[in-house]
């Protein structure tokens, strides 16, 4: 059964690693609907993993992958699920490596990833939807007839509001803004607990 | 003499340790370290490293590692030097998570997290108001992001199936944009 986990582990991120283009967040939508495949983490955790490894030094989509591995099959598996995230950019990397000047310059690969890039920008966009459904908006009920149920979350929504101007007016650290809305959450309570 | 295998692992190792935010914040360390202090490559090199390592997939740090190790030293210098560039996040992260398991259930810590989501979902968007103005070039572009936006929330598909499709669609969108030119 845990040998079973750490395969699919191992599987999982490889698939994630070899379709995340853009590199950081990229990995965000594969992670979402792994939480949707595999149960092995809920949308929320998902959102704090990317809280941590946006505050925490080392690139993001590493600091996922061994959060994910740890949470679902311990030090093994924080060390599985890394592996299964790189290595599919070392064997590509290697051979893009030999045919480095001729890959460059093909029309082909440049073709490819006129489309890709907008393709994994809306990907990010559509996991932002799913973070911003359990913090800031929730979603009641959805049907046709009724249209859909929102609750919006005041507090959660001014509070993105202040991170929002204030982090495009100053360049801060990230870290400075999640430590300020943690301290905030505490504050005003922002579970309800 | 300094073994050259264990320099590109602890430099890697430095640069993964020290730089917050990933892959795009990585580049000044690189340049310091990498270019200026080692001569592994030139600023030349290292940018076209890293616009390939954007442009495939995979982390760009990552893929930017196993360039430069492999310029070194071949496959092995490559995987080496990935393996430094990940080392401190698979620390640093597995004690977090640690520590994490065994007080998620305060409530100070729960409050915590429900206001640092608040503020993850501004960093995202404001990550994707970068990335946008890099890849949404024509209505073309514009059509993909939308497309790809509503499939992936309607639909329970495995985002794999957007990336290729995407992929096919431009390659073909291309071709005709070039023979309407003609």
């Amino acid at each position: 059964m845990y040998l079973m986990t750490c395969l699919r582990l191992y599987y999982e991120f490889f698939k994630a690693g070899l379709f995340a283009v853009g590199g950081g967040l990229a990995t965000l939508p594969f992670l979402s609907a792994m939480s949707t495949s595999t149960g092995w983490f809920t949308q929320q955790q998902l959102a704090d993993m990317v809280a941590i490894s946006e505050s925490t030094p080392g690139p993001i989509g590493i600091n996922m992958a061994t959060y994910v591995g740890y949470t679902t099959a311990g030090i093994p598996g924080s060390l599985i699920a890394t592996l299964g995230l790189i290595t599919p950019s070392i064997i590509i990397i290697i051979i893009v490596a030999a045919i480095l000047n001729r890959f460059k310059d093909s029309r082909l690969v440049q073709d490819i990833f006129f489309g890709l890039r907008p393709a994994s920008v809306g990907l990010i966009t559509a996991a932002l939807v799913s973070i911003v459904t359990m913090s800031i908006v929730t979603v009641g009920k959805v049907s046709f007839a009724d249209g859909i149920d929102l609750v919006v979350n005041f507090k959660a929504l001014i509070l993105a509001a202040v991170v929002f101007v204030v982090s495009n007016k100053v360049k801060w650290h990230p870290a400075f803004f999640l430590l300020f809305s943690a301290v905030v959450g505490i504050i005003f309570k922002f579970a309800g607990a | 003499m300094k073994n050259i295998y264990l320099d590109l692992f602890l430099t890697f190792a430095r640069i993964g340790g020290l730089t917050f935010g990933g892959g795009y914040a990585m580049l000044p360390m690189l340049q310091s370290e990498v270019v200026e202090k080692r001569g592994w490559a030139t600023e030349d090199e290292l940018a076209d490293y890293y616009a390939i390592g954007q442009c495939t997939p995979g982390i760009i740090a990552v893929n930017t590692a196993t360039f430069i190790g492999h310029k070194q030293k071949g496959i092995l210098g490559g995987i080496i030097a990935t393996l430094g560039v990940v080392a401190p996040s698979l620390v640093i992260i597995t004690i977090i998570a640690a520590f994490l398991q065994n007080f998620a259930d305060y409530a100070v810590v729960k409050n915590a997290f429900a206001g640092v989501r608040v503020c993850v979902c501004v960093l995202v968007l404001n990550a994707i108001r970068k990335l946008w103005k890099k890849s949404i070039m024509d209505t073309f572009c514009l059509i993909i992001f939308l497309a790809a936006v509503l499939v992936s929330i309607i639909f329970d598909i495995s985002p794999i199936w957007i990336v290729l499709g995407a992929g096919v669609l431009s390659v073909v969108y291309c071709a005709v944009r070039r023979a309407v030119k003609k």
